[in-house]
């Protein structure tokens, strides 16, 4: 592995103090987004002012990090200007590139900044050959993001077919839905994923404990899951629930709560030709910043020098300490 | 009223022949000027029909409808691709792309976009207009405010509107089957068992709350999405097509009491009665049109 280019580590930055500690930890770039709803991690307390990007940039630069921009939700009819003028920004901030998900974004990007580098979001959902050449050929992107429905084989022959490079997850939340396809948060709760960027607010979440200590989760009015006492109760997304079919009762019909951890198939990624590899967790703290991006450094290092990196710890990371390679080793999974 | 009725694709498993003898009443009886054809959901599906997709094509033609393909609305895998390829090359049929890998074949042909590519705001419709888009269905997340801003656009540039106003919501698409994990199998070993719900299967919460349905890799709502008090403000937006989405039963009367609103012959509030008679037997949703949870039934604007 050695005689191959180490791959890029893109890591998570919430907030400024999160992005300082994601350069500090040894990303090679770091995303992040605007407060408001440009952007898909729409959260209170989270994402840069305009001024705080700049900075961060310079903070970034200033170590030879990078910093890309996600302006990666769906623009809302008659507000699009909200959308324009967080691009405009995030090009006058200097940023490295800028992840966007919808085709009018591309184009105006496109058109109206044609020097700026332009990520096409896992958001746009672009999972085929075909669908990224579409992007490519008409908007000049350079980094497609996959989705995180493809196997290793699947990776391979689109990095064989596509004029542009491929960014993949490799740890953090796995996503059921295929991204920017998913309405289950607007359907229960009235606020939209694909277009004010909240998947589960954090309003609608509930927990609700029994006298026999029983917790029980929910979004808005509906039941999500239920935990026994010590049990490791996971935050309610739709997509992570329990319910019952008519011939099975109480399962998790689309995903146990667990997390993504590619840390065994990072040779295999890099030798298929993903050039970044991708940590999830812009709403995490920055301790857990600090240890994944840490871990995932030091693994990075360890393949291109030709080690075996452990890195046996990020278990105690992921979701209910349970971990799955998704979609990504083989197709039994899906 | 004026306004066009259409029929979108069949979304579920049925039996081949089933699917069949559905088009040919709906070519001989239903008062719908548009049809959707082909397999949305799964590739894995799209052969067990495929013998008769002619037949259907001819008879749907032969009663007066427009016949459009509906191209898959996930493409990954190479049967996928495959699929996309096949139904936007190999023929010279009119498509609904239902994912961008559709508009990498069709090249700037025209063509109708499809409520599975996000078409949000009026730069994306622009942009997909310049593509060779002539008719967007949007999705039926949008509320009323969207859809006021996206009509305008479209009448500048020419483009035609449809919007869903009857049958299961399509909520969501995933990489994994859900009706093969239900029944503890994979998506490549699933034997096809989503043909066991024609409407879908039902997933209720832990209290018993019927929830969502499961069609295989898509995520649908459990109710039943219903627009006919909207009818008359979505005309007023600049919507032209309204679209029903089939279920196993009650497809043909909901066509025909939705046609008798659009011709003044009944109100709206008459044939909400009627359309109780439309199966699958759950409620009706029409929240999203009206900017709240997608889950809920509004009647002049107070919630039921």
């Amino acid at each position: 592995m050695s005689s191959i280019q180490p791959p890029e580590l893109v890591c998570p930055a919430g907030t400024p103090a999160g992005l300082r500690t994601a350069v500090d930890a040894g990303a090679d770039a770091v995303y992040c987004g605007f407060q408001g709803p440009t952007n898909a991690r729409n959260f209170p307390g989270l994402n840069f002012t305009p001024e705080q990007m700049a900075k961060a940039v310079d903070y970034a630069h200033e170590r030879d990090a990078k910093v890309l921009a996600a302006i990666n939700s769906f623009p809302t009819a008659g507000r699009t200007h909200v959308w324009k003028e967080a691009v405009d920004a995030a090009v006058a901030c200097g940023v490295d590139a800028i992840i966007i998900a919808d085709i009018g974004m591309a184009r105006y990007l496109s058109t109206r900044h044609p020097q700026q580098r332009i990520h096409l979001s896992v958001q746009a959902g672009a999972s085929s050959a075909e669908a990224i050449r579409f992007w490519c050929d008409r908007f000049d992107v350079k980094r497609v993001v996959l989705p995180r429905i493809l196997t290793v084989a699947e990776i391979k022959q689109i990095h064989d077919a596509i004029p542009c490079e491929i960014e993949a997850f490799v740890f953090g939340n796995i996503g059921m839905m295929a991204e920017g396809r998913c309405a289950l948060t607007n359907y229960v709760t009235g606020c939209s994923t694909n277009l004010d960027g909240v998947c589960s607010p954090a309003g609608d979440v509930h927990y609700e404990e029994d006298r026999q200590g029983n917790l029980t989760s929910s979004l808005r009015d509906v039941t999500i899951d239920r935990f026994a006492q010590g049990e490791h109760a996971g935050y309610p997304t739709i997509c992570k629930g329990r319910y019952s079919a008519p011939h099975r009762e109480h399962y998790y019909a689309f995903e146990e709560p667990v997390s993504l951890n590619l840390t065994h198939l990072l040779a295999d990624l890099v030798q298929v030709g993903v050039t970044a590899l991708k940590i999830e967790g812009r709403q995490r703290s920055r301790a857990y910043v600090r240890s994944v991006v840490s871990a995932f450094r030091g693994a990075v290092d360890d393949y291109a020098a030709g080690r075996t990196p452990d890195v046996s710890h990020l278990l105690a990371l992921t979701e209910g300490q349970r971990e799955t390679q998704g979609a990504f080793r083989s197709k039994t999974w899906r | 009223m004026q306004g066009e009725l259409t029929l979108g694709p069949v979304l579920f498993n049925w039996q081949p022949e089933v699917w069949r003898d559905f088009y040919f009443e709906i070519a001989d009886e239903a008062p719908v000027s548009r049809v959707y054809v082909g397999e949305v959901v799964c590739s894995k599906r799209a052969p067990l029909f495929d013998k008769y997709v002619d037949a259907v094509v001819d008879r749907l033609k032969t009663g007066g409808k427009q016949v459009y393909f509906s191209s898959l609305a996930e493409v990954s895998s190479a049967i996928d691709r495959r699929l996309v390829k096949a139904v936007t090359t190999d023929n010279d049929a009119a498509i609904e792309v239902n994912d961008i890998s559709a508009l990498w074949h069709l090249s700037g042909k025209p063509h109708v976009i499809g409520p599975f590519v996000n078409v949000y705001n009026e730069d994306s419709l622009d942009a997909l207009a310049d593509e060779g888009a002539t008719h967007i269905c949007l999705s039926p997340e949008l509320p009323k405010e969207g859809i006021a801003a996206l009509t305008a656009r479209a009448q500048e540039r020419g483009v035609t509107l449809e919007t869903q106003v009857f049958g299961r919501i399509p909520l969501a698409l995933s990489a994994r089957c859900y009706h093969a994990r239900a029944h503890g199998r994979t998506k490549d070993s699933c034997k096809f068992i989503c043909d066991l719900d024609p409407d879908g299967m039902e997933l209720n919460t832990l209290d018993g709350q019927p929830f969502l349905t499961v069609n295989g890799i898509q995520t649908m709502s459990y109710t039943r999405l219903n627009l006919v008090c909207e009818l008359a403000e979505l005309m007023e937006l600049g919507i032209s097509h309204f679209r029903l989405s089939p279920h196993s039963a009650g497809t043909m009367h909901a066509a025909k009491v939705f046609r008798a609103v659009l011709d003044d012959e009944i109100t709206a509030e008459e044939a909400n009665g009627l359309l109780q008679d439309c199966g699958p037997d759950v409620p009706f949703s029409n929240g999203f049109f009206h900017h709240k949870p997608g889950v809920e039934w509004r009647v002049s604007g107070a919630l039921v």
